[in-house]
């Protein structure tokens, strides 16, 4: 159960929609019709509050939205969320790499459980994920005392956000890369391993580059959830102003300060990267779907020689 | 080089993919593992090639053990079924990967690599395709790049896994003799994997018939062909009339045709199996005559050759009978009378229920 | 099947540290979620999550959840339909938009909602003049988890959708059904297992849903209060174990539907198998 999961699998779908004239299918008017509605609902939900976001954020003018922006807290808001998401998504990846091996290469007991527990952060309400890293690393938590008396704290700091966003983004990479290295199958691997290659040759020369434009995609489905993340990090963070505030916190901040314009000036850079991660997305679909389309032609045209 | 297999085992949980095989694979021979689908004859190919461990029993390369051997150190060229061609690597690249990933100290420069890798190229008449990438290619020259590839590391021995089976009919037949042709010109021990008969008794110079994980018969195209050892061989090569029946005294009676059984010489009768080729059934025309009187039912002419179906009155079954044909016109004609006299026959006692 | 000899390499160490991983960022933490929940003692955890604000939020919760997902059930199989059937101008951006609710941040959605739904916004204003309140009301809620759950029944219904053969439908036809007939008697029953998944999907996301709900319910006990929010504010107040009685109750539930998320998968990927 993912949301990239569930996207990777929409890639073959778009060569299969031939909109060809045929016998059987609905009348011009219902085609019409369900497609205005289909569209309308897309409107409505998601092409309308995304203009808004930057109609408001514009509302007060160009220098209301840029001191929005420059202002030292807002910065300090876009540093740590990039900071957030510069440690959280190579840790996944590191682990989505490591878990799609083994689970995909290998057949072994409990495998499905494991699979489970990966895809736990998902089914998780954010709350909890935060919550769950209180309990730990909180001043009641587990490890509470013991990190008060080394003079460390998690919870209310940078490192507890980290955390948090790395439990939030923790299955993307995994999720992206188990079922496409399960359909590739260990036959690359043994080609490789029976052409002299190490384990380390045959993973860096065969399957990393066979995997590289899921994992592209896992990547960026990551940071986008990694640099937007609010609940859980909201939790973790005390709201300390300059310190622990990321992006998302930062707005939650300025709106509830009624200072709408900045709140949504901060929210317009979040937006934006939501929309350069469709792009981007969209784009690895287009290419993928590309080159399958070109390498069939050509493929045919030698069997036709 | 020589390869030894001695008392393999391997099962899948319940399920025994190889029991108790040996065999011995002389050095530059061209054999086939042949056997229907499930029958452990590509479990067999990869135990070999060190891709897959036995449960018990050893492989002896040159008769050294070489069962705990890695897959990266044995020297196999393995070709897979459906290639597993490095899609993000030239046909140039693929040829040269075996080369480019040995150890620095004995790794070839850049040089030889190519000049190698050209050779190669040249020897499966695909120079001209160094450039491409494997979706590019057509399913019989990706076959040829694969053998390619696994031949840049010079191995001592060259495992396929059914080569020709992702093919079409036609490539397929192509690339049969080339193979046979490529394999007398480099002398490379060779094992291939099919399901198909007609390919490995047209190409290989050795079968091995394998059914449920056992050894049904090993020997030359010729020999499994005229003289199956097992009624499972019998059945698998080439058609066959299989008639149940009696034999007593040296003799079989099979639904009304009568065949020597010498092997049931013993004077009290028992429940019988035998399997006639359709070539090795004689039709004669007209009501008189020894054999069995039966009455053509149909004639269909495939080729060079008239297949016929005769019953008679008193049987069940129908047999049929392949003669050899040229002209046009038919000897016989649905609903003649005609005599059915076998040949040759061999004849299996059945298991005692 | 633990073979001692494995040929390709990286058995243990891949799975070691996957295995060490997940449990250091997923189990240990969790566990620890479930320690404090049961620390509490069964009386006093029952007294907990039976409380009647508690029960209040459940309902307000699965209620809304339940409300968006169906509402994504009925317009992701029409945008889905829409997106595999039919061309026309701006597919492709239509296409990729949906994805939008993965990719904002919910808190952006939050605010955005609540100032498109508020009695000053766009929609807000003319709705509530039909006397219809949706921002801060329980509305709103749903408003907000139908945002958020939008691409899961589209994206899981999309790629079944496209590899249905159109002799399928050639065949109804010619056995004499009317397009409704062959949509409800033939395309329906093979869509089925993947609008359930992306119904339980879109589900279990919408219940756990914070971000974009804060802004837009008003957050008041007992009318517009999401267990998600019961529970952060009972964090606020330092009940550590309170908080984590209400985890515990909503981990549960996520258990079960993940059991019944995989369950469905695994019913669909053997009906696809030809089973």
């Amino acid at each position: 159960m993912s949301d990239s999961g569930v996207a990777n699998a929409v890639a073959p779908a778009f060569t299969a929609a031939a909109v060809s004239r045929r016998a059987v299918g609905e009348g011009a008017w219902l085609r019409w019709a369900l497609t205005g509605l289909a569209l309308l609902f897309l409107a409505v939900f998601l092409v309308v509050p995304l203009v808004l976001v930057f109609r408001e954020a514009f509302s007060k003018g160009w220098d209301v939205y840029l001191a929005a922006l420059t202002e030292p807290d807002a910065w300090h808001a876009i540093k740590l969320t990039l900071i957030a998401a510069a440690i959280a998504v190579p840790l996944n990846v590191i682990f989505g790499i490591a878990a799609a091996w083994g689970i995909s290469k290998f057949r072994f007991r409990g495998k499905q459980v494991l699979i489970t527990l990966i895809d736990l952060p998902f089914a998780v309400s954010p709350v909890i994920a935060g919550l769950i890293y209180v309990l730990v690393f909180g001043s009641r938590g587990w490890l509470g005392p013991w990190l008060e008396a080394h003079d460390l704290s998690i919870i209310y700091a940078v490192p507890g956000i980290v955390l948090a966003t790395i439990f939030v983004t923790f299955p993307f990479v995994a999720r992206e890369l188990i079922p496409l290295m399960q359909e590739q199958g260990v036959s690359h691997e043994e080609a490789a391993l029976t052409l002299g290659a190490s384990g380390w040759q045959t993973f860096r020369r065969v399957t990393l580059p066979s995997i590289k434009w899921g994992l592209l995609y896992g990547v960026i489905l990551c940071n986008a959830r990694a640099m937007g993340e609010f609940g859980a990090v909201s939790v973790v963070s005390g709201h300390i102003r300059g310190k622990t505030n990321t992006l998302p916190l930062h707005v939650e901040i300025l709106y509830n300060e009624y200072q709408f314009a900045a709140a949504f000036a901060v929210a317009s850079l979040l937006a934006l990267l939501a929309v350069v991660t469709l792009v981007a997305k969209s784009a690895l679909e287009f290419k993928h779907q590309r080159d399958r389309e070109r390498s069939a032609r050509a493929a045919t045209r030698q069997e036709e020689l | 080089m020589s390869i030894q297999v001695r008392d393999l085992n391997k099962s899948f949980g319940q399920f025994k993919a190889l029991d108790n095989v040996s065999l011995q694979f002389n050095s530059g021979e061209l054999v086939a593992l042949l056997g229907p689908s499930g029958c452990g004859k590509t479990t067999l190919l990869r135990i070999i090639a060190g891709l897959e461990f036995a449960d018990s029993g050893a492989v002896l390369f040159s008769g050294r053990d070489a069962t705990a051997t890695h897959v990266r150190e044995r020297s196999v060229g393995f070709v897979f079924q459906h290639y597993a061609l490095f899609r993000h690597m030239s046909v140039y690249d693929n040829v040269a990967f075996g080369l480019t990933v040995r150890p620095r100290r004995n790794r070839p420069d850049k040089q030889e690599i190519a000049e190698r890798v050209h050779k190669l190229l040249e020897l499966v008449q695909l120079d001209w395709l160094a450039d491409r990438y494997p979706d590019q290619l057509s399913g019989g020259q990706r076959q040829r790049i694969a053998l390619a590839r696994a031949l840049a590391v010079e191995p001592r021995v060259l495992l396929l896994d059914e080569p020709f089976g992702a093919l079409d009919a036609r490539v397929r037949k192509d690339l049969r003799s080339w193979l046979r042709r490529l394999h007398d010109e480099l002398h490379v021990t060779s094992i291939f994997v099919t399901h198909d008969q007609e390919e490995a008794m047209e190409v290989a110079d050795r079968i091995v018939v394998i059914n449920r994980g056992r050894i049904e018969q090993v020997g030359t195209p010729r020999e499994i062909y005229n003289a199956p050892a097992t009624p499972f061989v019998y059945g698998f090569i080439g058609d066959a009339n299989r008639l149940s029946g009696r034999a007593a005294g040296g003799w079989a009676e099979l639904a009304g045709l009568r065949v020597p059984a010498p092997d049931f010489a013993q004077s009290e009768p028992r429940a019988v199996t035998g399997y006639i080729r359709p070539h090795d059934i004689e039709l004669s025309g007209g009501g008189e005559g020894d054999g069995l009187a039966a009455r053509v039912e149909s004639v269909a002419q495939v080729g060079a050759s008239l297949r016929v179906s005769v019953r008679s009155p008193e049987q069940a079954q129908s047999l049929q009978v392949e003669l050899p044909h040229s002209g046009g016109q038919w000897p016989f004609e649905v609903g003649d009378a005609v005599r059915a006299r076998p040949r040759a026959a061999r004849v299996f006692a059945d298991a005692p229920v | 099947m633990m073979s001692r000899n494995r040929v390709i390499p990286g058995f243990g160490l891949s799975l070691g540290y996957a295995t060490l991983y997940t449990s250091l960022i997923v189990f240990i933490p969790l566990a620890a979620l479930a320690a404090e929940g049961i620390s509490l003692g069964g009386e006093r955890f029952w007294a907990v999550v039976s409380h009647p604000q508690a029960v209040a939020s459940y309902t307000l919760s699965f209620g809304a959840a339940l409300t968006a997902a169906l509402i994504n059930l009925v317009f992701g199989l029409l945008v889905a339909w829409v997106l595999v059937r039919y061309s026309f101008p701006g597919k492709r951006i239509a296409d990729a938009l949906v994805d939008l609710p993965f990719a904002l941040p919910t808190a952006v959605a939050g605010i955005a909602l609540t100032a498109l739904y508020g009695r000053n916004g766009w929609f807000g204003g003319p709705l509530e003049a039909l006397g219809l309140k949706i921002a801060y009301a329980p509305a709103g809620i749903v408003v907000a988890l139908t945002f958020i759950g939008l691409p899961f029944v589209v994206r899981t219904v999309q790629p079944v959708l496209a590899g249905l053969e159109r002799e399928l439908e050639e065949a109804a036809a010619s056995l004499g059904a009317d397009r409704w007939q062959t949509f409800r008697r033939v395309l329906l029953p093979a869509l089925v297992p993947a609008l359930l998944t992306g119904f339980a999907l879109a589900f279990a996301r919408a219940v756990g849903e914070y971000g974009s709900v804060v802004f837009i319910s008003g957050n008041m006990p007992y009318r517009t209060e999401i267990t998600p929010l019961l529970i952060y504010s009972k964090l606020e107040q330092y009940d550590y174990a309170g908080a984590s009685a209400l985890g515990v109750m909503m981990l549960l539930f996520s258990f079960l539907l993940l059991l019944a998320i995989n369950a469905l998968q695994y019913w669909s990927l053997r009906r696809q198998g030809g089973g």
